[in-house]
């Protein structure tokens, strides 16, 4: 086969291999031996397990999405968020219960933030699942620390530089959610709407949430005259 | 155990390398930090030290714990971005000095 050009259309030849693989087979085999045992010994079962994983499944980005949504349409909830942000969680129906503690960091017209674990991966997992792959690559870790900016640049955020942005580094017990800064174009919005600009990147800090685009702009107003022509 | 720094104070990170020493450790202080001057950002409560929990004890009694702000030029002089960037750490009370406002890079 000719790799460059292979039949997908795409050029394999262009990038380097991917370097994200699984974990070591030694790693795999110890993860194995240790949950056996565990089982085995009683301190949990196999079916605790598997709930387990089916509780860490159902949270998505998508419920901090919703609690970014509530802050920036509700100031009072925003205040109570930015003081204590799982009692916050727990008012929005997400169960925060026997998590980390968690910080939200509110980003302003003079502060960005961007979150990173450089010691392992710590991640708000409890507000947005599973972290995704980059989170947790050594490249990410090691270069957003020394060149937040050059990091953010490959995200497309580009900042100006009167905006200071501070990494903020996970290193003990506390997890971290950026709260970003509710875009222009979108005060006709229901908190709905809203919801889907806020992305799981821009919780970390990486990006921005995206303007509405005119034709949701126009369909959200649309929507609204349809509202009110029927009361 | 109630926290000896304030929101403000500066710090020095302590300059300490225990992972060079002849026994296991496990170190929650970026090599990044240690020995230059931060700023308390928040005081983050206590927590049982994980430099104990790791190998099974209580880690009691619990430390205080805080976010240090650094300036992002004082640790990478040579790195990218703009003068007012910042750069935070959560660090436990026993890697802490006052610092005054000239140390640093120790």
């Amino acid at each position: 086969m000719d790799d460059k050009h292979a039949p997908d259309g795409h050029d394999h030849a262009a990038h380097a291999a991917i370097e994200e693989t699984g974990p070591s087979p030694e790693f795999l085999l110890l993860e194995q031996a240790v949950r056996e045992l565990l089982i085995a010994k009683g301190v949990f079962t196999a079916d605790d397990m598997r709930r387990q994983i089916d509780v860490m499944d159902s949270r998505t980005p998508a419920q901090g999405a919703r609690i970014v949504a509530h802050a920036w349409t509700d100031p009072a909830f925003k205040r109570r968020l930015l003081a204590d942000a799982k009692a916050a969680a727990t008012e929005m129906d997400v169960d925060v219960k026997n998590t980390p503690e968690l910080i939200v960091l509110e980003n302003t017209e003079r502060l960005h933030h961007v979150v990173v674990c450089t010691l392992c991966s710590c991640y708000p997992k409890a507000i947005l699942g599973i972290p995704p792959a980059w989170y947790k690559s050594v490249q990410y870790r090691a270069r957003v620390v020394k060149d937040p900016r050059g990091v953010l640049k490959e995200f497309g955020t580009e900042l100006p530089a009167a905006v200071e942005v501070k990494v903020v580094d996970s290193t003990a017990d506390l997890r971290y959610l950026v709260l970003p800064r509710r875009p222009p174009g979108s005060d006709k919005l229901s908190e709905a709407e809203l919801a889907t600009l806020v992305t799981r990147d821009c919780m970390i800090g990486v990006t921005l949430p995206a303007a509405p685009s005119a034709t949701a702009r126009a369909a959200a107003s649309a929507a609204r005259d349809r509202r009110t022509d029927a009361t | 155990m109630s926290a000896r720094f304030h929101v403000g104070d500066a710090v020095l990170v302590r300059n300490a390398w225990p992972e060079d020493g002849p026994t296991r450790v496990h170190v929650r202080t970026p090599h990044y930090v240690r020995g230059q001057r931060g700023v308390i950002d928040r005081v983050l409560g206590t927590f049982p030290n994980p430099e104990d929990l790791a190998f099974g004890r209580p880690g009691l009694p619990a430390q205080p714990l805080y976010q240090v702000r650094f300036r992002q030029r004082d640790i990478w002089p040579r790195g990218g971005g703009a003068p007012g960037d910042s750069i935070a750490a959560d660090l436990y009370e026993h890697w802490l000095e006052p610092a005054t406002t000239e140390q640093g890079h120790g």
